[in-house]
């Protein structure tokens, strides 16, 4: 059996926005197709619990689950131009799924489907409702996509890449527009990202994965400012910065391990410079150090003698 | 026009006419006399637009064998093809496209699996061993439906037709299921791969993320987006019923154009052979507009937006 999400737990909060990031492959996608319930065959969940608003829903038979998709917890995906459905008017998407999930005439469905639209930022909303999906610009169709999410008020939002497809000054826009709604009506986000400036701006908390497994979590300043997983560290030595001198970036040596070639205990292990034998035998567990969790040995004083030194560097 | 221009070319050089309806015994006078009446001894390219012009004034001709005007042989005919091919399309068609549907949705049930293994057969048999498969089974076996012919008939509006007689209409049922045998396997793969593809694509996903049901998702939002390339192979393989209604009539003796023309080939009645192959490039003209018109009620990205 592969894992391609391996014992990862987070927990949101309504109104905050969590990162999760990692390369891809890391399990990003999988996890928010896992909390919705939409994995595809022959994926499944084959162990652990997903619970909204401490209800546990990922036990829930197939027909209940459907009525929580879109109305309590809904997704918008990376690319725009494919994420709706082409012979269908946006008005008809929009009002189909608002009436799947709310008891309105389609007459009031209709006037709530323009103001989704007013919300999302699209102009003229009143007549661009009956238009197809490839009369909008691919900004404007992740906008009816949002839209789309928003339409039976969810408590939770899964963006799975929101801007990944999109250019980069139609991307702030949208980030903003999703920042804003969140805000607003006290939505929690699970933003799926593996862009660390999209983190940095806009995320809470952030979860950095790696092969299917959480390597650091916590409030986002502290991951990247503190950074205490190697691989975070890593992560952030890469990305490159505005301030400061100019000097080549560097890299993390090799690349994340096949599924089916995850190396025993540490994932990370193989590109690891800090290494050493518990790392090749066992697989760690998140403990909190400096104000985040960190899956990683070096910061377990039974088995590293040098923990004091290293937490003494980052002090 | 190219079409035209081979039938054309058959009169040239299939055989001389002339000799065929002299018989032995004419003398060369006779001959010269008959070409100077038809028109053989003008120029071919005069010829060639006598033909055409007569030929869109629904002029195609005497038939050599039948001695009545080919246009009046093939219009009697012709409505006994139609009905069959109408019927045999629309078993396919309807068929065709709900096993398609049923097999992607349940891609991995028995059923599904049995009807992709029974589609082989379709797909491999050729038509005239199917039909008399069903002959031996139903008409020999059975005695369920009549082997060959066509029935009775009922006039509607002056045509007459099998379908609306209780009779003729069991005589069609085994010439159309033979005939659309292989057109609704075509049309079911085709239908299953493209409901496949579509089930796999985004805003499916997007769909199901939604929460919308599946059938919903199924129905209205996977289905829809088939019919463009499902609609341009059905077009195609409704022009290739009236194409292939000629095995299926001589194995049923349906007496429809597609008999007549196997009975043409075999007398090499040239003005009918010709006239039937017009006629069956016209077919195939008025499909494929026909076709390319749907696109347009189906796609709205086809339509140039009117502002």
């Amino acid at each position: 059996m592969l894992r391609p999400v391996d014992r990862v737990g987070f927990e949101v909060r309504a109104g905050e926005i969590l990162g999760l990031v990692g390369e891809s492959g890391a399990g990003k996608s999988m996890c928010g197709s896992a909390i919705i319930g939409l994995i595809d065959r022959p994926g499944r969940i084959s162990g652990g619990e997903i619970a909204l608003d401490g209800e546990r829903i990922d036990n829930l038979p197939e027909d209940r689950l459907r009525r929580i998709r879109g109305k309590r917890i809904a997704m918008v995906f990376q690319d725009p131009l494919t994420s709706l459905n082409p012979l269908m008017t946006v008005g008809q998407q929009l009002i189909q799924t608002i009436r799947t999930h709310l008891p309105v005439s389609s007459g009031e469905a209709r006037d709530r489907a323009i103001a989704l639209l007013e919300e999302v930022g699209i102009p003229a909303a009143a007549t661009r409702i009956d238009a197809y999906p490839h009369q909008f610009s691919g900004g404007m169709r992740q906008r009816v996509v949002i839209s789309l999410a928003l339409a039976a008020e969810p408590e939770l939002i899964i963006a799975d890449e929101p801007t990944t497809a999109l250019d980069v000054s139609v991307q702030a826009q949208i980030m903003a527009l999703l920042k804003k709604l969140c805000r607003e009506r006290g939505t929690a986000v699970i933003l799926i990202t593996h862009d660390m400036g999209v983190i940095a701006e806009s995320t809470d908390r952030v979860a950095v994965l790696y092969a299917g497994r959480i390597a650091e979590i916590g409030p986002t300043r502290n991951v990247l400012s503190t950074p205490s997983h190697p691989y975070t560290k890593g992560l952030m030595a890469s990305t490159p910065s505005t301030t400061g001198t100019m000097h080549a970036l560097s890299q993390i040596p090799g690349s994340m391990p096949n599924l089916r070639a995850i190396p025993k205990g540490c994932a990370f292990n193989p590109r690891c410079e800090k290494a050493f034998s518990v790392c090749f035998k066992d697989i760690p567990i998140l403990e909190p150090v400096d104000g985040s969790e960190v899956a990683c040995w070096l910061y377990d004083p039974a088995v590293n003698p040098e923990t004091k030194e290293i937490s003494g560097v980052s002090e | 026009m190219a079409v035209g221009f081979i039938s054309f070319a058959m009169f040239k050089f299939m055989g001389d006419p002339v000799e065929n309806m002299l018989g032995q015994e004419a003398t060369l006078a006779d001959k010269a006399e008959l070409e100077e009446r038809l028109g053989l001894n003008d120029p071919i390219i005069v010829q060639y637009f006598r033909f055409l012009e007569r030929a869109l004034s629904g002029d195609f001709g005497v038939s050599y064998r039948a001695g009545l005007p080919v246009g009046e042989l093939i219009l009697d005919r012709l409505p006994a093809t139609l009905e069959l091919a109408l019927l045999s399309g629309v078993i396919a068609i309807s068929l065709g496209f709900v096993l398609g549907v049923y097999t992607a949705i349940r891609r991995d049930g028995i059923a599904a699996h049995f009807i992709m293994t029974a589609s082989l057969v379709g797909v491999s048999l050729p038509t005239f061993l199917i039909g008399v498969f069903l002959i031996w089974l139903f008409a020999v076996n059975l005695g369920w439906l009549p082997a060959f012919g066509r029935g009775e008939t009922r006039s509607l509006f002056g045509v007459d037709l099998a379908i609306l007689t209780w009779n003729g209409f069991k005589s069609m049922i085994l010439p159309a299921v033979t005939l659309g045998l292989y057109q609704m396997t075509l049309i079911m793969r085709l239908v299953r791969s493209e409901m496949l593809e579509v089930l796999r694509t985004d805003y499916i996903r997007f769909a199901r993320a939604r929460g919308l049901s599946q059938k919903t998702v199924n129905f209205g939002h996977a289905m829809k987006n088939t019919l463009v390339p499902v609609i341009t192979v059905t077009g195609l393989q409704f022009g290739s019923i009236v194409a292939f209604a000629i095995i299926t009539e001589s194995v049923f003796q349906w007496p429809g154009v597609g008999l007549l023309f196997i009975n043409a080939v075999s007398f090499v009645d040239i003005p009918v052979m010709s006239a039937y192959l017009l006629l069956v490039a016209v077919i195939f003209v008025t499909i494929n507009l026909i076709v390319d018109l749907l696109y347009f009620t189906i796609d709205p990205r086809l339509s140039v937006s009117k502002n």
